[in-house]
């Protein structure tokens, strides 16, 4: 069987995407919250089954699986670890994505009751089962077992769409999803935000602002008044 | 006295506040430090900032990376204790679906109410802002102008801690010398923000927030604040030494277990039990205010969550600090054969008038802002510098097609990350991934910046709560069902701050093809989201056009009185809380006053 060049493939025939219902915009929050910003609308429909409820203990450490249990198979985690590591790759001085446990987050996020994880739960694992016989298809391999460089051929080819309503859009658009979810989950660990270059989260006598020559050099030293 | 049952309560006390956030603290405070005896009723559970904050959780150890969920909409570390958009088994109705028509009433069932989480922002009215009608021929005056409450918000802004710089702007109050505390350095954001702002016209001054930039002066501001009340000056002394200052990390929306930011439950109610005279009982849900034959308010039942059953409390005095419309809701729910429209609703306006800000934002990437050295610049866990309306004398020349202001808020910054940043798509619609995407993200981490604009509403008659003819809550009490409606002139309003962003982020040397459409009815949020809700009891100088006179006491039962936001006659684009809390301090002032006299 040989290996198509993703670069020449056919994509009506590459790219056929078995979720029908909507996977809908990036619903990991785009900027941080805020006190006086907008959510969810009032009588939103309560969860399925039980969330963590209204007042969870905020003090006790939390760890997948402990609120609601997990989704992914075995052969989906393997799967899922594979695609992050192909999103966040291990670099010189930051970790991959999944050596640090964002495989479990997503298996996490999928597995939730709440609306949007109920939503994405069908688009990551329905993508995740497509991704799997694409790559079969293509390298006689599921994702987990093809080499590095299949994966990224195949997640290149991908991506290279818009993620939209059409057949190739739609895997663009599990695509997009599962990279949003990675990024979320990496950049919130200790590890990512050190590889983001966010120092705080620290206690401070006096907070000094921003370093004098970063305002000197961006020509606002006039602006610091106080 | 302190944390009681129902069984426990005393058989009457001076005075029942109804509600423990800004207004039910300050009034409990200002009451119990005098000597009253004060009963506070409220509807959540017992909460302690001290033990349940948690400050330096990373969102890796929550649930979902901390995001927004039905059960937590901003977010699972946020303060907010059995709240939200909605709250179980207490549902609220909206009389139209019609897009622009619904209200969204947040609520927060836990001692302190919202004060846990709030933004902090602590603006003072100015003079136009008691003065509207008087100004512009629209909406209502206040009995009261900002003489009458310049020495409340003295008193507040040195009891509670309000960080700033006094700048002489118009209708923006200086407060006086040394009642401000320093506010902390702009980010570099914001030092850009300000520089090209200037290019605009538009100022760019230090936030007024409620957090403690130093350590409050227990030595002189306890006689400044209680002069000639030795117990007073003693208990706040003692208290003002257990609120540390700021330590510069940690978002104020957690709370703040070292008492550095106002929360009810971090300044008003740990000294007002300190004085003894403070009684609370929590997860206590106010049913209705009872009255005697002469139409007096004599008490307050309430439903123990706890048990179903319910209780009844007496006082020679009833202060409704609910919130405004969990007040209004009250007072209409409190119908009997003298009152049988609702207590203190001769003028049928109770609920009427409801307003919320108006609220609508716009952001963009700032190249100059990429690949900034790393520095910490998590500061006061809010904005560090504000933008207050610069338009009056346009406005009031009729050059904007819209009549009242806004002022800006800034989001700007190297915050903890929450949840995925926005990097990784190109105009093409590529997704990046692998190495590229780690570099963007590295880059674009701290670059992008957005302004929130937050206007004054008009109040109008089409705005207003009323109590639902069928829907009860789970106790059995009569919901509130809303009725909204914005007019031109806050739709108008939300272009110009759309336009002017957009123009603004161009002036930082955002490249984003994206702009603002022109029509406000599309980005305007929903009333009610911004959590500023007033009116509902508004205050006037006839019983017939009002609810409460300058006093905040009702027209028709002289001893309830209203000490939330519910008394606004008008909502500047100011923050309402530093307002609620200078008139429930002035509210409690005049109840002592007439209470000694007699009179109530």
């Amino acid at each position: 069987m040989s290996t198509p060049d993703p670069q020449r493939i056919d994509r009506r025939l590459a790219i056929k995407w078995i979720v029908a219902a909507g996977a809908g915009a990036a619903l990991i929050r785009v900027r941080p919250l805020r006190a006086d910003g907008a959510a969810a609308a009032p009588g939103s429909p309560a969860p399925a089954q039980a969330g963590y409820g209204t007042d969870p203990g905020l003090m006790k450490p939390y760890k997948p699986g402990d609120f609601w249990p997990l989704t992914f198979t075995d052969a989906e985690r393997r799967e899922a670890a594979a695609l992050c590591d192909v999103i966040i790759p291990a670099e010189a001085g930051s970790p991959s994505a999944s050596s640090i446990g964002v495989a479990d987050f997503v298996d996490e996020w999928v597995s939730a009751p709440y609306p949007d994880n109920v939503r994405d739960r069908r688009t990551v694992i329905d993508g995740l089962a497509w991704l799997d016989g694409e790559s079969t298809r293509r390298f006689g391999a599921g994702f987990a077992e093809a080499t590095q460089a299949q994966r990224e051929a195949l997640c290149a080819d991908i991506s290279a769409e818009a993620p939209k309503d059409t057949e190739p859009g739609k895997a663009s658009r599990f695509f997009r999803k599962f990279r949003d979810l990675v990024a979320a989950g990496y950049y919130t660990t200790p590890a990512g935000m050190k590889d983001l270059g966010y120092v705080g989260n620290v206690p401070l006598a006096k907070f000094d602002g921003p370093p004098a020559d970063l305002v000197a050099r961006l020509g606002l030293t006039d602006e610091v008044r106080w | 006295m302190a944390i009681v049952t129902p069984d426990t309560t005393a058989d009457k006390y001076d005075v029942i506040v109804v509600g423990s956030g800004a207004a039910g603290g300050q009034s409990a405070y200002t009451l119990t430090m005098d000597g009253a005896r004060v009963l506070m009723i409220e509807a959540g559970r017992n909460y302690d900032p001290r033990s349940e904050t948690p400050m330096f959780q990373t969102n890796d150890t929550a649930p979902l990376r901390g995001v927004g969920t039905p059960d937590k909409p901003f977010g699972y570390f946020d303060a907010t204790i059995d709240g939200g958009w909605s709250v179980p088994g207490e549902p609220y109705t909206n009389a139209s679906t019609e897009k622009g028509r619904e209200f969204k009433w947040w609520r927060a069932r836990m001692l302190g109410g919202r004060t846990n989480h709030w933004g902090r922002i602590s603006l003072r009215n100015g003079p136009y802002d008691f003065k509207p009608r008087s100004r512009d021929g629209l909406g209502f005056d206040w009995p009261i102008s900002y003489e009458d409450v310049a020495p409340y918000y003295d008193k507040v802004e040195m009891l509670v801690g309000i960080y700033g710089t006094n700048e002489g702007l118009e209708n923006t109050p200086n407060s006086p010398d040394g009642v401000l505390l320093p506010p902390p350095r702009a980010r570099i954001g914001e030092l850009l923000a300000r520089q090209r702002g200037r290019t605009l016209g538009i100022p760019v001054i230090a936030a007024h927030r409620a957090v403690l930039s130093r350590a409050l002066d227990h030595a002189s501001l306890p006689a400044k604040l209680h002069p000639g009340n030795a117990m007073a000056q003693r208990v706040l002394a003692e208290d003002m030494q257990n609120r540390a200052a700021c330590f510069w990390a940690t978002p104020c929306g957690r709370g703040c277990s070292i008492r550095a930011n106002y929360q009810s439950t971090t300044v008003h109610i740990p000294p007002a039990m300190a004085t003894g005279n403070l009684d609370i009982v929590a997860s206590a849900m106010a049913r209705e205010v009872t009255v005697d034959a002469d139409g007096r308010a004599t008490g307050v039942t309430y439903i123990d969550k706890a048990t179903g059953k319910e209780h009844r409390a007496s006082a020679r005095v009833v202060v409704l600090a609910a919130s405004a419309c969990e007040s209004a809701r009250l007072l209409l729910n409190s119908k009997s054969a003298v009152f049988p429209n609702g207590l203190a609703n001769s003028s049928g306006l109770v609920g009427r008038y409801i307003m919320d800000t108006v609220g609508a934002s716009w952001g963009g990437h700032i190249p100059l802002l990429e690949n900034l050295p790393p520095h910490n610049e998590d500061g006061a866990g809010g904005g560090h510098v504000y933008t207050p309306w610069w338009l009056y004398k346009e406005q009031l020349a009729g050059k904007l097609g819209f009549a009242r202001g806004y002022h800006v808020e800034f989001e700007t910054g190297r915050g903890m990350p929450q949840g995925y940043g926005g990097y990784g798509e190109d105009e093409g619609g590529r997704t990046s991934y692998g190495a590229r995407l780690k570099e963007e993200a590295r880059r674009n981490y701290g670059a992008y910046v957005s302004f929130t604009g937050r206007g004054e509403m008009i109040p109008n008659a089409d705005s207003y709560c009323e109590v639902d003819p069928k829907v009860v809550d789970k106790w059995g009490i009569p919901v509130l069902r809303f009725n909204w409606k914005w007019s031109e002139h806050e739709i108008r309003q939300v272009a110009h701050m759309q336009r002017t962003f957009a123009d603004w982020l161009s002036a930082m040397g955002c490249t984003s093809k994206k702009q603002p459409g022109s029509d406000g009815s599309k980005a305007i949020e929903p009333g009610g989201s911004i959590i500023h809700e007033v009116g509902g009891t508004i205050m006037g100088s006839s019983s017939s056009t009002s609810v409460t006179n300058s006093w905040s006491q009702a027209w028709d039962v002289r001893n309830i009185f209203v000490a939330d936001g519910g008394v606004f006659a008008s909502n500047a684009d100011k923050n309402p809380t530093l307002t609620i809390m200078a008139l429930a301090w002035r509210t409690a002032d005049r109840i002592l006053d007439q209470m000694k006299r007699g009179n109530i």
